[in-house]
């Protein structure tokens, strides 16, 4: 992974110092509230419901065990003992105190960390494909585009005061992770005929209160063109994107209001000016930095999925674990291993440092000290030994990290909500547990399959309820919690957004509903259909009904 | 509020004239591009430098074909989250070529400093009660940065491959 | 029972250097618990709490005051809104890995 040249430290170092002059100047009262905000949220820190909230980036999602363990002690040092895993790769805290951030920000600077930009009008977290650099299907690690633009978007001079929020993702495989058709700017890799990898662009994709799929800008973009491309982008965005209102300030608004046609005009009458300057990305910069993504030292191993196979139901909770936990590799004889962060009764996406601890350990016995982030909200081993998935699975049993439900219906992607959101409209944490609780039989979990469940306390969707196949969203009806259902949304290369089910239910109907959901499914599906096929089948009207009609839609077990 | 010029407080030459206001007989006059617009043909002809004052939906491109008869551009900052004067002054130098002098004018924090100048701002109405001195902390608050920008100083990819070339 | 001609209202506000919840409480101190908090009988008891917290915001000693409205339960202080309870009380859910709250 990336490591940090003189360059890059310094830069670190003089920012951590600017923001501990700037919280001095804040607490002996130099600098009003006003004036500190936007100050503060260019470094991550929120105030919410209890106390400052402190978001810290995880650059697409890439960690090494060193910076767990100091994710490990910031959360023992400084907050309550644990930390939230976001849905964007990166880790929050929700207990820290202001006087504290900038010896926090110091001791994670140490670590080659930072909480630069993870909030504020401006270019925030590049995220990417989990499993980037090992997934079967990639055609190039897209992290190195990814550390590219996270550099060149750092304390950019002319776009720290974007109109809103700026979010990019980058895919290296066909099979989209990265959700690149909801971002701002999602960039695509192809290759040419002669092997070359280029980017397809797309602008103005994302959730919240309006939600938008992303447009082609570009077909085909060379990687030398990478940054003055994107700089135009934000050039026309940050000239033309609304001011006026907060809620109609992202790109995708003013993308979808004049076109996609007339804002790649714009951005091309720009990009024709500057595609030959400074901004082009000389080759050395790009080997510079692949050279830190070159693959760890694999052993020469044969492909062991026969011999998994063969003793298959020897032991049938590895067995359920396997299929549903375990990815395959592109190097033959290595497994990609998610570590499930949701079990029964948990909030998703929260770990406690004591876990974190022991995952980096895990980490540096089992796949060369590199840990991910999902989207998800889970965490990810990407380079096991087939040969050592076992001793890996008990090792995550006993910490209680190996649900087998990757991608399944408890595998819910969950945001903090009510309890700890001051935006939030409702508390999604306890319909998560809920849900949880509800759906523990596995055997059960497996037969449903894949069938992605996200839920957001609010309209700003930072639960991604709306490429949930099943989206759930807490709204306030009279200053009660009732929850909106969705059906039908989906985040990869076949990006849609969920259609409303009908009328919100209140908490105590919403399991009753989920398994209505579920039972129509299984009734309806054909071969091989995940809920996802099914859906996009039939429609809407069986669902609607069983929810709402059924005679059993109220029924909780 | 003072002017800082060059990194020290300067008197201001430019006399601002409202939307109103009587043009004084001679010296400079900094006026709001609709005034320029009303009045063009008046203020070229009289003595003394132009100056035009752009709001924050104003991009230069407005006055681009005129950018020689102005000594002075104004970049306002209606409120300091407003940002597109920093892409104004950006493109009045490096697409128009602008050599004159740009200043940051409005709500001006001290963070926002070094941005501008990198930006290609070159003089700020600053509210502080030691300007030269907030000035020269805010301005030297980071010797390295990753993207080029108006500037010539080097980023730091182009300071990476400087032993390549 | 809730007056709604004359609720009882509260200020609450976070503690500028940690971000605590905190209420405003007799001799304009601040206090991490509703049960130490003033309580305003009336709207004009009310603006006097609101005005003297908003100085306090420009001492910077704490952010964003505002007037909530309590109700008493069981003898106890309650704020009269779900969102208001949960930055009272804490939060609703008990992660069972997290550290105890307060």
């Amino acid at each position: 992974m990336y490591r940090y040249d003189q360059f890059d430290r310094q830069l670190v170092t003089e920012r951590v110092a600017q923001f501990r002059r700037q919280v001095e100047r804040r607490l002996n009262g130099e600098l009003t509230e006003d004036q500190f905000k936007p100050l503060r949220l260019m470094n991550g820190l929120y105030m919410q419901l209890h106390a400052y909230m402190l978001r810290v980036n995880v650059p697409y999602g890439t960690l090494s065990s060193r910076q767990l363990r100091t994710f490990a002690h910031v959360a023992r040092a400084y907050d309550r003992g644990f930390g939230h895993f976001t849905t964007r790769q990166n880790i929050q805290y929700n207990w820290v105190k202001l006087e504290d951030t900038p010896d926090i920000l110091a001791e994670l600077a140490e670590v080659e960390v930072t909480a630069i930009q993870s909030s504020g009008n401006c270019v925030r977290n590049i995220t990417s494909d989990q499993y980037a650099g090992r997934a079967k299907d990639e055609l190039v690690d897209p992290r190195i585009y990814c550390e590219l633009l996270r550099q060149y978007s750092f304390l950019h001079p002319e776009f720290s005061y974007l109109p809103r929020k700026f979010k990019i993702a980058v895919t290296g495989s066909p099979h989209d992770r990265a959700a690149v058709a909801l971002h701002d700017i999602g960039l695509r890799m192809h290759l040419d005929d002669q092997g070359r990898p280029g980017f397809e662009v797309l602008v103005g994709g994302g959730q919240g209160r309006t939600p938008f799929i992303a447009h082609t800008i570009r077909e085909w973009l060379e990687p030398e063109h990478l940054l003055s491309y994107v700089e135009s982008i934000l050039r026309v965005y940050n000239i033309h994107g609304r001011r006026d209102n907060i809620h109609k300030a992202r790109i995708k608004i003013i993308v979808n209001q004049m076109g996609i046609d007339k804002y790649r005009e714009l951005v091309d009458a720009d990009w024709e000016r500057i595609r030959d300057s400074r901004l082009r990305v000389p080759q050395e910069e790009i080997d510079r930095i692949a050279a830190y993504f070159a693959p760890p030292e694999y052993a020469e191993l044969s492909d062991a999925s026969e011999e998994l196979a063969a003793r298959q139901g020897a032991d049938p909770e590895f067995d359920r674990w396997l299929a549903s936990n375990v990815v395959e590799h592109k190097v033959p004889g290595y497994s990609i291993v998610n570590l499930s962060l949701k079990a029964p009764g948990r909030a998703p996406g929260d770990l406690d440092a004591d876990r974190m601890d022991a995952v980096a350990d895990l980490a540096d016995r089992y796949s060369f000290g590199q840990i991910r982030i999902t989207h998800r909200q889970n965490l990810v081993l990407v380079d096991v030994e087939q040969r050592k998935l076992e001793a890996l699975w008990r090792a995550l049993k006993a910490l209680g990290l190996a649900t087998p439900n990757i991608g399944q219906l408890t595998d819910i992607v969950c945001c903090p909500g009510l309890d700890f959101c001051s935006l939030a409209n409702a508390r999604s944490i306890p319909v998560a547990e809920d849900l949880g609780l509800h759906f523990v039989d596995v055997d059960r979990l497996a037969l449903v399959g894949d069938l992605t469940l996200n839920i957001s306390g609010c309209m700003n969707a930072c639960g991604h309820h709306h490429v949930g196949n099943i989206g759930i969203l807490g709204v306030d009806k009279r200053g009660q919690e009732y929850f909106q259902l969705t059906l039908g949304g989906c985040s990869d290369e076949s990006a849609s957004l969920g259609d409303r089910l009908g009328p919100a239910l209140p908490q105590s109907e919403v399991p009753g509903a989920i398994e209505a959901i579920v039972e129509t499914y299984l009734g309806l599906r054909e071969d091989g259909e995940r809920f996802l096929d099914t859906y996009r089948r039939v429609g809407l009207e069986p669902f609607k009904q069983a929810v709402y009609e059924g005679a059993d839609s109220k029924a909780v077990a | 509020m003072a002017l800082i010029k060059g990194g020290r407080m300067s008197l201001d030459p430019f006399h601002s004239v409202g939307a109103e206001g009587e043009l004084p007989a001679d010296g400079d006059v900094l006026v709001t591009l609709a005034r320029w617009q009303a009045q063009r043909e008046e203020l070229l002809g009289r003595p003394g430098r132009l100056g035009v004052k752009l709001a924050s939906d104003q991009p230069p491109a407005l006055i681009a074909s005129d950018l020689g008869h102005f000594a002075l551009v104004a970049l306002e900052f209606p409120a300091f989250r407003d940002g597109r004067a920093y892409s104004y002054a950006r493109l009045l130098r490096e697409q128009f070529g602008y050599t004159g002098e740009i200043r940051a004018v409005g709500d001006v924090l001290l963070e926002q400093l070094h941005f501008m100048v990198r930006a290609g701002f070159d003089a700020f109405e600053l509210d502080s009660a030691d300007p030269e001195a907030d000035f020269a902390t805010a301005v030297g608050e980071f010797s390295v940065w990753y993207q080029p920008a108006t500037d010539d100083r080097p980023s730091a990819l182009e300071l990476r491959h400087r032993h390549d070339r | 029972m809730v007056d709604t001609e004359n609720p009882m209202q509260m200020i609450v506000a976070s503690r500028l250097t940690d971000g605590r919840v905190v209420f405003m409480a007799p001799g304009n101190s601040w206090a991490e618990s509703i049960d130490e908090g003033v309580v305003a009988d009336d709207s004009d008891a009310a603006a006097d709490l609101l005005a003297e917290a908003k100085r306090a915001a420009e001492r910077s000693v704490v952010v964003e005051p505002y007037l909530i409205e309590v109700t008493v339960t069981a003898g106890r202080l309650r704020p009269v809104l779900l969102r208001e309870a949960i930055r009272a009380f804490g939060p609703t859910v008990h992660d069972s890995e997290a550290v105890v709250r307060s």
